[in-house]
């Protein structure tokens, strides 16, 4: 694992509430989170308890109460509703349940469509969308439409879409949500292959086997998180034992 | 785990030396339950005696082959054809431990299950880690039952979990129970795998 000195995503003190009539709701309690590159970590937790409020907070969808974001060292509190639309665009993927394909497109046209809308010229977009549907294993389906892929390939293809271009930081809400269990085991292979490779990936899943590609899990409740794992050293790996 | 059926069943595939079939079975089950070869050769002695394999000496009586006889051919179509017996429900120390923790005055019961998670958690990070970077089938295979059992026993840790802090008051802050803290010491979690594991 490669791990650069400055977090791609930083929260420092992160609090959101929401006011709901005369009651105030605490989505997220002083979250602190430093997330690296090449790191991937599992957010854990009931219906309820934050997850997905943290990751929109951390792809910029959803501007904190209190405290500090940072993607890439660059913090988001002072920046204009233009500029956070350009850090998303270039900076953050986002990875979502239902895929989020636009069914008019191809594969090649969706994983592009991030590129196109930043300005890059068209024969950039699609050399760097290819690369980023071979990454996913996808080469073969460039051409396809949404409706030709199977779930777990169009899940892939959203994976592509997340990563294509210098993006670094890659979220994820339940990416394998509707799949069965073989496919979305492949999602998750995905995921950390793209860790591995040096994105900083967040997954919110309530699958206690897909946080386990994780390298750190943190777990929510009710907007605080209450509990860490990390796995063990390899050297440690399994305890001994025989028949 | 049957030793006796997995000879048994490697036999079926043509005559081995003892070693031959301890080396055959690590392969076929991903190396995970290593066996030595006293247990390899007590097994065949018992089996012999019980007229499921015979033997044929070589070199002087130096090399020993044993091969499947029918009353042994027999015994693995009926191991195929008949399910490993379920479990009956027995001592389960987590159940046992975390039951007492909810019925003892003083005890933080979330305390108790955050740290028995933990050590779960990370039991399966361990073992998908282990999975990932093997390389053949049947490690895969074997990996998976350990990764769907911790996973079960996650479930159900949650579960209790949220039915524990149903009931549990709710502190004015709007966090439920005691839970960890830095620098508050962790309760000893049951270590997190019943089943020893060896790559």
């Amino acid at each position: 694992m490669t791990l650069d000195e400055r977090p791609a995503l930083a929260m420092r003190g992160v609090t959101k509430t929401y006011v709901d009539g005369e009651t105030t709701v605490t989505a997220l309690a002083d979250v602190t989170l430093d997330v690296f590159a090449g790191e991937m970590v599992a957010v854990m937790g009931t219906s309820g308890s934050g997850k997905s409020t943290l990751l929109a907070i951390a792809g910029a969808l959803l501007a904190p109460t209190d405290g500090e974001i940072e993607v890439d060292g660059r913090p988001l509190g002072k920046l204009s509703a233009r500029k956070l639309a350009q850090v998303r665009r270039e900076r953050v993927g986002f990875v979502f349940q239902d895929y989020n394909l636009l069914p008019t497109l191809t594969s090649l046209e969706n994983v592009a469509l991030p590129l196109d809308l930043g300005g890059a010229s068209s024969a950039t977009a699609r050399s760097e969308a290819r690369r980023a549907l071979a990454a996913v294993g996808l080469r073969e389906r460039a051409s396809s439409f949404p409706d030709e892929l199977s779930g777990g390939q169009r899940q892939r293809v959203a994976i592509a879409r997340a990563i294509v271009g210098r993006r670094r930081l890659l979220l994820a809400d339940e990416p394998t949500g509707a799949l069965d269990s073989v496919t979305g085991e492949a999602v998750l292979k995905g995921l950390r292959e793209r860790a591995d490779e040096g994105a900083a990936v967040v997954v919110v899943t309530h699958d206690a086997r897909h946080a386990a590609w994780a390298d750190r899990i943190v777990y929510l409740a009710d907007g605080r998180i209450v509990d860490e794992t990390r796995a063990s050293q390899p050297e440690s790996l399994l305890t001994g034992g025989t028949l | 785990m049957s030793i006796k059926h997995s000879l048994l069943v490697l036999l079926g595939e043509g005559d081995r030396y003892g070693y031959e079939l301890r080396q055959e079975f690590e392969g076929r089950t991903g190396g995970v339950w290593p066996l030595n070869v006293g247990q390899v050769y007590t097994t065949l002695e018992r089996l012999e005696r019980d007229g499921l394999v015979t033997r044929e000496e070589s070199d002087g009586g130096r090399q020993v082959r044993y091969r499947l006889a029918d009353v042994g051919r027999t015994e693995v179509e009926q191991w195929w054809s008949s399910p490993v017996p379920v479990q009956k429900v027995g001592r389960d120390d987590v159940a046992l431990k975390i039951a007492l923790a909810a019925s003892t005055p003083g005890v933080d019961v979330l305390a108790v299950i955050h740290a028995q998670r933990r050590a779960v958690m990370t039991s399966l990070q361990d073992l998908n880690r282990a999975k990932r970077t093997g390389s053949d089938e049947a490690w895969e295979l074997v990996a998976d039952a350990l990764i769907f059992r911790a996973e079960a026993e996650v479930r159900w840790l949650d579960h209790t979990e949220a039915r524990l802090a149903q009931r549990t008051p709710v502190t004015a802050s709007g966090t439920r129970g005691a839970l960890q803290t830095p620098g508050a010491s962790a309760p000893d979690a049951v270590p997190a795998t019943g089943e020893g594991v060896q790559r």
